[in-house]
Protein backbone atom coordinates (compact mmCIF):
# COMPACT_ATOMS: atom_id res chain seq x y z
CA UNK A 1 0.00 0.00 0.00
CA UNK A 2 1.50 3.57 -1.09
CA UNK A 3 1.67 6.61 0.89
CA UNK A 4 -1.84 6.99 2.31
CA UNK A 5 -3.83 10.39 1.06
CA UNK A 6 -4.38 12.01 4.96
CA UNK A 7 -1.05 10.61 7.17
CA UNK A 8 -1.37 12.16 11.12
CA UNK A 9 1.31 11.56 13.29
CA UNK A 10 1.67 11.72 16.95
CA UNK A 11 -1.64 14.73 16.32
CA UNK A 12 -2.25 16.59 20.04
CA UNK A 13 -4.14 19.92 20.90
CA UNK A 14 -4.67 21.61 23.59
CA UNK A 15 -7.05 24.58 24.32
CA UNK A 16 -6.27 27.24 26.91
CA UNK A 17 -9.18 28.60 29.22
CA UNK A 18 -8.43 31.25 32.06
CA UNK A 19 -7.14 28.66 34.52
CA UNK A 20 -6.09 25.86 32.86
CA UNK A 21 -5.16 23.74 29.74
CA UNK A 22 -7.60 20.99 28.36
CA UNK A 23 -5.85 18.66 26.25
CA UNK A 24 -8.47 17.95 23.45
CA UNK A 25 -6.42 15.52 21.67
CA UNK A 26 -3.35 13.31 22.66
CA UNK A 27 -1.31 11.22 20.69
CA UNK A 28 -3.41 10.82 17.53
CA UNK A 29 -2.28 8.35 14.53
CA UNK A 30 -4.26 7.83 11.28
CA UNK A 31 -4.07 7.25 8.27
CA UNK A 32 -6.77 7.48 5.45
CA UNK A 33 -6.36 5.92 2.11
CA UNK A 34 -7.55 7.40 -1.05
CA UNK A 35 -11.68 6.35 -1.39
CA UNK A 36 -11.96 5.34 2.28
CA UNK A 37 -15.38 6.71 3.75
CA UNK A 38 -13.80 7.02 7.64
CA UNK A 39 -16.47 7.57 10.02
CA UNK A 40 -15.27 9.25 13.65
CA UNK A 41 -17.42 8.48 16.43
CA UNK A 42 -16.85 9.37 19.89
CA UNK A 43 -18.94 11.02 23.17
CA UNK A 44 -19.13 14.85 23.40
CA UNK A 45 -15.81 15.98 24.24
CA UNK A 46 -13.67 13.24 22.74
CA UNK A 47 -12.24 16.36 20.57
CA UNK A 48 -13.67 14.59 17.06
CA UNK A 49 -15.03 18.33 16.01
CA UNK A 50 -11.06 19.43 16.54
CA UNK A 51 -9.83 16.74 14.83
CA UNK A 52 -12.31 17.41 12.30
CA UNK A 53 -11.18 20.85 11.67
CA UNK A 54 -7.73 20.48 12.15
CA UNK A 55 -7.76 18.53 9.13
CA UNK A 56 -9.39 20.91 7.50
CA UNK A 57 -7.03 23.93 8.45
CA UNK A 58 -9.49 26.25 10.30
CA UNK A 59 -7.87 24.73 13.62
CA UNK A 60 -4.27 25.67 13.77
CA UNK A 61 -1.53 25.45 16.45
CA UNK A 62 -1.49 22.03 17.08
CA UNK A 63 1.61 19.75 17.89
CA UNK A 64 2.84 16.68 15.35
CA UNK A 65 2.17 16.45 11.72
CA UNK A 66 -0.69 16.21 9.87
CA UNK A 67 -0.77 15.98 5.44
CA UNK A 68 -2.73 15.69 3.06
CA UNK A 69 -1.14 14.58 -0.31
CA UNK A 70 2.29 14.64 1.56
CA UNK A 71 1.87 18.83 2.34
CA UNK A 72 1.35 19.67 5.64
CA UNK A 73 -1.91 21.35 6.29
CA UNK A 74 -1.38 25.23 7.27
CA UNK A 75 -5.24 26.84 6.35
CA UNK A 76 -8.54 25.62 4.96
CA UNK A 77 -8.76 25.25 1.01
CA UNK A 78 -11.06 23.63 -1.25
CA UNK A 79 -9.07 20.63 -1.31
CA UNK A 80 -10.46 20.01 1.79
CA UNK A 81 -14.43 20.26 1.76
CA UNK A 82 -16.22 21.05 4.97
CA UNK A 83 -19.65 20.38 5.69
CA UNK A 84 -20.76 21.90 8.98
CA UNK A 85 -23.65 20.83 11.18
CA UNK A 86 -25.31 23.52 10.32
CA UNK A 87 -25.93 24.05 6.26
CA UNK A 88 -24.17 27.67 6.42
CA UNK A 89 -25.59 28.73 2.96
CA UNK A 90 -25.37 32.39 2.08
CA UNK A 91 -28.77 33.58 2.64
CA UNK A 92 -29.00 35.88 -0.22
CA UNK A 93 -28.04 33.57 -3.12
CA UNK A 94 -30.46 30.90 -4.59
CA UNK A 95 -29.73 27.26 -4.35
CA UNK A 96 -27.83 27.23 -7.73
CA UNK A 97 -25.48 30.35 -6.83
CA UNK A 98 -25.04 28.87 -3.61
CA UNK A 99 -23.31 26.01 -5.26
CA UNK A 100 -21.53 28.30 -7.75
CA UNK A 101 -20.45 30.98 -4.61
CA UNK A 102 -17.28 32.32 -6.17
CA UNK A 103 -18.22 30.62 -9.53
CA UNK A 104 -19.70 32.32 -11.94
CA UNK A 105 -22.78 30.58 -13.43
CA UNK A 106 -22.19 32.23 -16.68
CA UNK A 107 -19.19 30.04 -17.29
CA UNK A 108 -20.60 27.05 -19.03
CA UNK A 109 -18.44 24.72 -17.63
CA UNK A 110 -19.60 25.86 -14.21
CA UNK A 111 -23.45 25.89 -14.84
CA UNK A 112 -23.09 22.16 -16.47
CA UNK A 113 -21.33 21.02 -13.45
CA UNK A 114 -23.67 22.78 -11.05
CA UNK A 115 -26.52 21.28 -12.78
CA UNK A 116 -24.59 18.00 -12.35
CA UNK A 117 -24.47 17.72 -9.11
CA UNK A 118 -28.04 19.31 -8.35
CA UNK A 119 -29.14 15.86 -9.99
CA UNK A 120 -27.18 14.09 -8.26
CA UNK A 121 -27.74 15.49 -4.39
CA UNK A 122 -31.91 15.56 -5.57
CA UNK A 123 -32.51 18.73 -5.85
CA UNK A 124 -33.95 19.84 -9.78
CA UNK A 125 -36.61 22.05 -9.47
CA UNK A 126 -34.85 23.95 -7.00
CA UNK A 127 -32.68 25.76 -8.55
CA UNK A 128 -33.38 29.20 -8.17
CA UNK A 129 -35.04 28.90 -4.40
CA UNK A 130 -33.61 30.81 -1.61
CA UNK A 131 -32.18 28.92 1.15
CA UNK A 132 -35.47 30.33 3.55
CA UNK A 133 -37.22 28.49 1.27
CA UNK A 134 -35.78 25.69 1.97
CA UNK A 135 -36.12 22.58 4.29
CA UNK A 136 -32.98 21.48 6.53
CA UNK A 137 -31.98 18.15 4.76
CA UNK A 138 -32.46 20.14 1.39
CA UNK A 139 -30.65 22.89 3.01
CA UNK A 140 -27.74 20.53 4.12
CA UNK A 141 -27.48 18.83 0.50
CA UNK A 142 -26.99 22.20 -1.25
CA UNK A 143 -24.23 22.90 1.14
CA UNK A 144 -22.83 19.11 -0.01
CA UNK A 145 -22.98 20.34 -3.70
CA UNK A 146 -21.10 23.75 -2.68
CA UNK A 147 -18.16 21.76 -1.32
CA UNK A 148 -18.28 18.86 -4.45
CA UNK A 149 -17.87 21.51 -7.34
CA UNK A 150 -14.39 22.01 -5.95
CA UNK A 151 -13.38 18.51 -6.22
CA UNK A 152 -12.07 17.90 -2.66
CA UNK A 153 -9.57 15.92 -2.84
CA UNK A 154 -11.28 14.58 0.74
CA UNK A 155 -15.00 15.79 2.31
CA UNK A 156 -14.90 16.34 5.63
CA UNK A 157 -18.32 15.99 7.73
CA UNK A 158 -18.88 17.09 11.32
CA UNK A 159 -22.12 15.78 12.37
CA UNK A 160 -24.22 17.11 9.24
CA UNK A 161 -27.21 14.84 9.64
CA UNK A 162 -27.55 15.71 13.94
CA UNK A 163 -30.61 18.64 12.94
CA UNK A 164 -32.33 16.13 11.00
CA UNK A 165 -35.48 14.21 11.76
CA UNK A 166 -34.97 10.21 11.66
CA UNK A 167 -36.31 9.87 8.27
CA UNK A 168 -34.65 12.72 6.74
CA UNK A 169 -31.49 11.90 8.27
CA UNK A 170 -32.25 8.24 6.54
CA UNK A 171 -32.11 9.76 3.52
CA UNK A 172 -29.40 11.97 3.85
CA UNK A 173 -27.10 8.79 4.28
CA UNK A 174 -28.73 6.97 1.40
CA UNK A 175 -27.77 10.28 -0.62
CA UNK A 176 -24.22 10.52 0.85
CA UNK A 177 -23.43 6.77 0.38
CA UNK A 178 -24.78 7.43 -3.82
CA UNK A 179 -22.20 10.48 -3.87
CA UNK A 180 -19.37 8.21 -2.67
CA UNK A 181 -20.30 5.46 -5.24
CA UNK A 182 -20.32 7.12 -7.75
CA UNK A 183 -17.57 10.30 -7.25
CA UNK A 184 -15.37 8.09 -5.02
CA UNK A 185 -14.95 11.10 -2.54
CA UNK A 186 -12.47 10.26 0.41
CA UNK A 187 -15.04 10.96 3.22
CA UNK A 188 -14.24 11.61 7.05
CA UNK A 189 -17.43 11.82 8.80
CA UNK A 190 -17.77 12.95 12.35
CA UNK A 191 -20.70 11.60 13.80
CA UNK A 192 -22.39 10.58 17.83
CA UNK A 193 -24.39 7.83 16.58
CA UNK A 194 -22.98 4.64 16.08
CA UNK A 195 -25.60 3.02 13.68
CA UNK A 196 -25.27 5.93 11.28
CA UNK A 197 -20.97 5.63 11.85
CA UNK A 198 -22.08 2.15 10.84
CA UNK A 199 -24.07 2.44 8.43
CA UNK A 200 -21.55 4.82 6.34
CA UNK A 201 -18.12 3.80 7.41
CA UNK A 202 -15.67 1.50 5.43
CA UNK A 203 -14.13 2.28 8.89
CA UNK A 204 -14.66 3.04 11.96
CA UNK A 205 -12.16 5.78 14.62
CA UNK A 206 -13.34 5.66 18.07
CA UNK A 207 -12.43 7.85 20.07
CA UNK A 208 -12.72 8.56 24.18
CA UNK A 209 -12.32 11.76 25.87
CA UNK A 210 -9.99 12.90 28.52
CA UNK A 211 -7.76 13.75 26.59
CA UNK A 212 -9.31 12.97 23.06
CA UNK A 213 -7.39 9.71 22.42
CA UNK A 214 -7.94 6.96 19.90
CA UNK A 215 -9.44 3.74 21.40
CA UNK A 216 -10.26 1.47 17.95
CA UNK A 217 -9.89 1.45 14.43
CA UNK A 218 -11.91 -1.25 12.84
CA UNK A 219 -12.53 -2.13 9.54
CA UNK A 220 -15.87 -2.16 8.62
CA UNK A 221 -16.42 -5.55 6.53
CA UNK A 222 -20.39 -5.25 6.31
CA UNK A 223 -21.35 -5.17 2.04
CA UNK A 224 -22.97 -1.76 0.74
CA UNK A 225 -25.84 -1.50 0.34
CA UNK A 226 -26.12 -2.36 4.07
CA UNK A 227 -29.51 -2.92 6.13
CA UNK A 228 -30.05 -1.31 9.57
CA UNK A 229 -32.30 -4.67 10.15
CA UNK A 230 -29.90 -7.49 9.29
CA UNK A 231 -28.52 -9.56 12.10
CA UNK A 232 -24.99 -8.63 10.47
CA UNK A 233 -25.24 -5.06 11.06
CA UNK A 234 -27.14 -5.68 14.83
CA UNK A 235 -23.87 -8.00 15.61
CA UNK A 236 -21.28 -5.14 14.04
CA UNK A 237 -23.26 -2.75 16.25
CA UNK A 238 -22.58 -4.93 19.45
CA UNK A 239 -18.49 -4.56 18.52
CA UNK A 240 -19.07 -0.70 18.82
CA UNK A 241 -21.25 -0.60 21.76
CA UNK A 242 -19.04 -2.92 23.67
CA UNK A 243 -16.26 -0.47 22.88
CA UNK A 244 -18.25 1.86 23.98
CA UNK A 245 -18.29 0.59 27.80
CA UNK A 246 -14.72 -0.10 27.90
CA UNK A 247 -14.89 3.76 27.20
CA UNK A 248 -17.10 4.50 30.05
CA UNK A 249 -15.54 2.04 32.35
CA UNK A 250 -12.43 3.81 32.36
CA UNK A 251 -13.62 7.59 31.93
CA UNK A 252 -15.92 7.36 34.65
CA UNK A 253 -12.99 6.24 36.55
CA UNK A 254 -10.62 8.59 35.73
CA UNK A 255 -12.77 12.15 35.48
CA UNK A 256 -15.38 11.32 37.89
CA UNK A 257 -18.38 13.66 36.72
CA UNK A 258 -16.97 15.02 33.93
CA UNK A 259 -20.52 15.79 31.25
CA UNK B 1 -59.47 40.63 -6.07
CA UNK B 2 -57.81 40.02 -2.56
CA UNK B 3 -54.68 40.96 -3.93
CA UNK B 4 -56.14 44.74 -4.30
CA UNK B 5 -57.75 44.65 -0.96
CA UNK B 6 -54.36 43.75 0.72
CA UNK B 7 -52.50 47.03 -1.66
CA UNK B 8 -55.12 49.51 -0.77
CA UNK B 9 -55.88 48.78 3.41
CA UNK B 10 -52.14 49.32 4.61
CA UNK B 11 -52.64 52.67 2.39
CA UNK B 12 -56.13 53.57 4.05
CA UNK B 13 -54.89 52.92 7.65
CA UNK B 14 -51.70 55.37 7.22
CA UNK B 15 -54.26 58.44 5.99
CA UNK B 16 -56.44 57.82 8.69
CA UNK B 17 -54.46 60.38 11.15
CA UNK B 18 -53.67 62.57 8.55
CA UNK B 19 -57.45 63.06 7.20
CA UNK B 20 -59.08 63.65 10.99
CA UNK B 21 -56.55 66.13 11.34
CA UNK B 22 -57.49 68.04 8.21
CA UNK B 23 -61.16 67.73 8.78
CA UNK B 24 -60.98 68.91 12.39
CA UNK B 25 -58.43 71.52 11.52
CA UNK B 26 -60.70 73.07 8.32
CA UNK B 27 -64.01 73.05 10.40
CA UNK B 28 -62.22 74.69 13.50
CA UNK B 29 -60.79 77.50 10.64
CA UNK B 30 -64.20 77.73 9.24
CA UNK B 31 -65.94 78.44 11.85
CA UNK B 32 -63.44 81.02 13.37
CA UNK B 33 -62.09 79.29 16.32
CA UNK B 34 -58.60 79.53 15.49
CA UNK B 35 -56.46 82.61 14.19
CA UNK B 36 -56.22 82.42 10.25
CA UNK B 37 -53.39 84.29 10.38
CA UNK B 38 -51.41 81.45 12.35
CA UNK B 39 -53.92 78.69 11.19
CA UNK B 40 -54.85 79.08 7.56
CA UNK B 41 -57.13 76.57 6.86
CA UNK B 42 -56.51 74.05 4.97
CA UNK B 43 -58.02 75.15 1.81
CA UNK B 44 -56.37 78.39 2.06
CA UNK B 45 -53.29 76.90 2.21
CA UNK B 46 -54.18 74.56 -1.20
CA UNK B 47 -55.53 77.87 -3.11
CA UNK B 48 -52.24 79.10 -2.32
CA UNK B 49 -50.53 75.55 -3.02
CA UNK B 50 -52.51 75.88 -6.13
CA UNK B 51 -51.46 79.28 -7.52
CA UNK B 52 -47.83 78.51 -6.85
CA UNK B 53 -48.07 75.24 -8.78
CA UNK B 54 -50.06 77.50 -11.49
CA UNK B 55 -47.31 80.06 -11.62
CA UNK B 56 -44.16 77.66 -12.23
CA UNK B 57 -42.85 79.09 -8.60
CA UNK B 58 -43.37 76.11 -7.00
CA UNK B 59 -41.57 73.75 -9.38
CA UNK B 60 -38.56 75.94 -10.04
CA UNK B 61 -38.05 76.23 -6.56
CA UNK B 62 -38.41 72.65 -5.80
CA UNK B 63 -36.40 71.52 -8.48
CA UNK B 64 -33.43 73.50 -6.92
CA UNK B 65 -34.10 71.70 -3.82
CA UNK B 66 -34.55 68.39 -4.92
CA UNK B 67 -31.08 68.92 -6.69
CA UNK B 68 -28.97 70.01 -3.63
CA UNK B 69 -30.83 67.44 -1.35
CA UNK B 70 -29.41 64.79 -4.05
CA UNK B 71 -25.94 66.06 -4.46
CA UNK B 72 -25.63 66.70 -0.84
CA UNK B 73 -26.83 62.91 -0.04
CA UNK B 74 -24.91 60.69 -2.99
CA UNK B 75 -21.79 62.98 -1.82
CA UNK B 76 -22.57 62.24 2.14
CA UNK B 77 -24.10 59.10 2.13
CA UNK B 78 -21.49 57.46 -0.57
CA UNK B 79 -18.17 58.46 1.73
CA UNK B 80 -20.31 57.28 4.63
CA UNK B 81 -21.16 53.90 2.86
CA UNK B 82 -17.72 53.75 1.92
CA UNK B 83 -16.09 54.87 5.37
CA UNK B 84 -18.67 52.11 7.15
CA UNK B 85 -17.15 49.61 4.56
CA UNK B 86 -13.63 50.39 4.70
CA UNK B 87 -13.57 50.73 8.48
CA UNK B 88 -15.39 47.46 8.89
CA UNK B 89 -13.06 45.73 7.06
CA UNK B 90 -9.83 46.61 8.54
CA UNK B 91 -9.59 46.93 12.53
CA UNK B 92 -6.64 49.30 12.27
CA UNK B 93 -8.48 51.48 10.73
CA UNK B 94 -11.49 51.67 12.93
CA UNK B 95 -8.94 52.85 15.56
CA UNK B 96 -7.39 55.62 13.60
CA UNK B 97 -10.15 57.31 12.04
CA UNK B 98 -13.59 56.22 13.73
CA UNK B 99 -12.70 58.24 17.21
CA UNK B 100 -12.39 61.41 15.45
CA UNK B 101 -15.43 60.90 13.30
CA UNK B 102 -17.73 60.22 16.25
CA UNK B 103 -16.71 63.44 17.44
CA UNK B 104 -17.59 64.71 13.62
CA UNK B 105 -20.81 63.44 14.01
CA UNK B 106 -21.70 65.20 17.56
CA UNK B 107 -20.98 68.78 16.02
CA UNK B 108 -24.21 70.18 15.80
CA UNK B 109 -25.01 71.60 12.03
CA UNK B 110 -25.71 74.68 13.20
CA UNK B 111 -22.49 74.99 14.36
CA UNK B 112 -20.40 74.27 11.52
CA UNK B 113 -23.15 76.06 9.11
CA UNK B 114 -21.70 79.50 9.92
CA UNK B 115 -18.00 78.34 9.16
CA UNK B 116 -19.30 76.94 5.79
CA UNK B 117 -21.28 80.21 5.45
CA UNK B 118 -17.87 81.93 5.92
CA UNK B 119 -15.75 79.86 4.10
CA UNK B 120 -17.91 78.59 0.99
CA UNK B 121 -20.44 82.01 0.99
CA UNK B 122 -24.06 81.07 1.01
CA UNK B 123 -24.08 80.01 -2.30
CA UNK B 124 -24.19 75.80 -3.68
CA UNK B 125 -21.13 74.76 -2.41
CA UNK B 126 -22.06 75.54 1.61
CA UNK B 127 -25.71 73.79 1.59
CA UNK B 128 -24.39 70.85 -0.66
CA UNK B 129 -22.18 70.14 1.94
CA UNK B 130 -24.40 70.75 4.86
CA UNK B 131 -26.40 68.25 3.61
CA UNK B 132 -23.38 65.68 2.76
CA UNK B 133 -22.57 66.06 6.65
CA UNK B 134 -25.68 65.43 7.36
CA UNK B 135 -26.26 62.31 4.97
CA UNK B 136 -22.92 60.81 5.76
CA UNK B 137 -23.24 59.39 9.46
CA UNK B 138 -26.37 57.09 9.32
CA UNK B 139 -24.67 55.59 6.32
CA UNK B 140 -21.65 55.01 7.96
CA UNK B 141 -22.84 53.84 11.42
CA UNK B 142 -25.35 51.41 9.79
CA UNK B 143 -22.74 49.82 6.87
CA UNK B 144 -20.09 49.74 9.77
CA UNK B 145 -22.80 47.71 12.16
CA UNK B 146 -23.75 45.88 8.97
CA UNK B 147 -19.82 44.58 8.52
CA UNK B 148 -19.53 43.87 11.93
CA UNK B 149 -22.56 41.52 12.95
CA UNK B 150 -21.72 39.51 9.91
CA UNK B 151 -22.03 35.83 11.15
CA UNK B 152 -19.18 34.51 12.09
CA UNK B 153 -20.27 31.22 10.57
CA UNK B 154 -20.68 32.66 7.28
CA UNK B 155 -16.83 33.71 7.65
CA UNK B 156 -15.46 30.37 8.32
CA UNK B 157 -17.60 29.11 4.98
CA UNK B 158 -15.83 31.15 3.26
CA UNK B 159 -12.52 30.14 4.56
CA UNK B 160 -12.97 26.90 4.04
CA UNK B 161 -13.91 27.81 0.52
CA UNK B 162 -10.63 29.58 -0.14
CA UNK B 163 -12.13 33.48 -0.60
CA UNK B 164 -9.16 35.55 -0.10
CA UNK B 165 -9.64 38.93 1.17
CA UNK B 166 -11.66 40.44 -1.86
CA UNK B 167 -14.07 37.86 -2.17
CA UNK B 168 -14.49 37.59 1.31
CA UNK B 169 -15.59 41.32 1.61
CA UNK B 170 -17.78 41.50 -1.46
CA UNK B 171 -19.31 38.12 -1.72
CA UNK B 172 -19.83 37.36 2.08
CA UNK B 173 -19.33 40.71 4.34
CA UNK B 174 -21.20 43.68 1.75
CA UNK B 175 -23.86 41.43 1.14
CA UNK B 176 -24.27 40.35 5.07
CA UNK B 177 -24.45 44.34 5.80
CA UNK B 178 -27.40 44.82 3.01
CA UNK B 179 -30.18 45.06 5.20
CA UNK B 180 -28.37 47.73 7.89
CA UNK B 181 -27.20 49.64 4.77
CA UNK B 182 -30.88 50.13 3.22
CA UNK B 183 -31.67 51.25 6.66
CA UNK B 184 -28.74 53.54 6.92
CA UNK B 185 -29.97 54.98 3.19
CA UNK B 186 -33.47 55.76 4.38
CA UNK B 187 -31.80 57.47 7.33
CA UNK B 188 -29.46 59.56 5.50
CA UNK B 189 -32.49 60.24 3.01
CA UNK B 190 -33.65 61.67 5.62
CA UNK B 191 -31.42 63.55 7.13
CA UNK B 192 -30.61 65.06 3.74
CA UNK B 193 -34.21 66.16 3.43
CA UNK B 194 -33.45 67.68 7.09
CA UNK B 195 -30.21 69.38 6.63
CA UNK B 196 -31.88 71.06 3.04
CA UNK B 197 -34.19 72.62 5.42
CA UNK B 198 -31.62 73.82 7.81
CA UNK B 199 -29.21 74.88 4.97
CA UNK B 200 -31.75 77.11 3.09
CA UNK B 201 -33.52 78.45 5.94
CA UNK B 202 -30.23 79.81 7.14
CA UNK B 203 -29.77 81.70 3.73
CA UNK B 204 -30.66 81.09 0.67
CA UNK B 205 -32.27 83.24 -2.34
CA UNK B 206 -34.42 79.94 -3.91
CA UNK B 207 -35.50 76.93 -3.26
CA UNK B 208 -38.35 75.46 -0.75
CA UNK B 209 -36.54 76.73 2.48
CA UNK B 210 -36.31 80.06 0.89
CA UNK B 211 -39.76 80.22 -0.53
CA UNK B 212 -40.94 79.58 3.62
CA UNK B 213 -38.55 82.27 4.69
CA UNK B 214 -39.48 84.82 2.18
CA UNK B 215 -43.24 84.00 3.38
CA UNK B 216 -42.84 84.26 6.99
CA UNK B 217 -41.27 87.50 6.74
CA UNK B 218 -44.35 88.72 4.59
CA UNK B 219 -46.83 87.26 6.96
CA UNK B 220 -48.29 84.38 4.19
CA UNK B 221 -48.60 81.96 6.74
CA UNK B 222 -50.28 79.52 4.63
CA UNK B 223 -46.86 79.35 2.07
CA UNK B 224 -44.83 78.45 5.00
CA UNK B 225 -47.88 75.37 5.61
CA UNK B 226 -47.37 74.72 1.43
CA UNK B 227 -43.43 74.71 2.51
CA UNK B 228 -43.99 72.07 5.32
CA UNK B 229 -46.42 69.80 3.31
CA UNK B 230 -43.74 69.90 0.73
CA UNK B 231 -41.06 68.88 2.93
CA UNK B 232 -43.07 65.72 4.45
CA UNK B 233 -44.75 64.61 1.16
CA UNK B 234 -41.84 64.45 -0.56
CA UNK B 235 -39.68 63.33 2.22
CA UNK B 236 -42.76 60.01 2.82
CA UNK B 237 -42.39 59.50 -1.07
CA UNK B 238 -38.47 58.72 -0.87
CA UNK B 239 -38.37 57.05 1.90
CA UNK B 240 -41.67 54.96 0.73
CA UNK B 241 -38.94 54.64 -3.09
CA UNK B 242 -36.06 53.22 -1.17
CA UNK B 243 -38.04 50.67 0.97
CA UNK B 244 -39.47 49.53 -2.54
CA UNK B 245 -36.50 48.98 -3.84
CA UNK B 246 -35.40 47.29 -0.12
CA UNK B 247 -37.74 44.81 -0.19
CA UNK B 248 -36.90 43.68 -3.90
CA UNK B 249 -33.21 43.48 -2.91
CA UNK B 250 -33.79 41.70 0.56
CA UNK B 251 -36.36 39.12 -1.00
CA UNK B 252 -33.80 36.53 0.25
CA UNK B 253 -34.36 37.94 4.05
CA UNK B 254 -35.89 35.29 6.29
CA UNK B 255 -36.96 37.70 8.95
CA UNK B 256 -40.13 38.26 11.08
CA UNK B 257 -42.64 40.57 8.87
CA UNK B 258 -44.82 41.69 11.99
Amino acid sequence: MGAALLEIRELSKSFRTDSKTVQALHHIELDVQEGEFVTVIGPSGCGKSTLLRIVAGLDVGYEGQATLDGRAISGPGIDKGFIFQEPRLFPWLTVEKNIAADLSLRNPEVKRRVGELIELVRLNGFEKAYPKELSGGMAQRVSIARALLRNPRILLLDEPFGALDAFTRAHMQEVLLDIWRRNGTTMIFVTHDIDEAVFLGSRIVILKPRPGEIRAKIGVDLPYPRKKASAAFQDFRMRVLNEFERIDELSWGEAGAGI
Amino acid sequence: MSMRVVAVKPLLYGLIIPVLLLATWQILGARGMISPLLFPTPSRIYEDFHSMLVSGELWTNLRISLVRALWGFLLGGGLGALAGLLVGLFRQLERAIDPSLQMIRMIPHLAVTALFILWFGIGETSKVLLIAKGAFFPLYINTFLGIRNADNKLHEVSRVLGFGFFKRSFLMALPSALPNIFLGIRLSLGVAWLSLAVAELLGSTEGIGYLMMDARMLGRTSVVFVGIAIFAVIGKLSDSLVRGIERRALRWNDTYRG
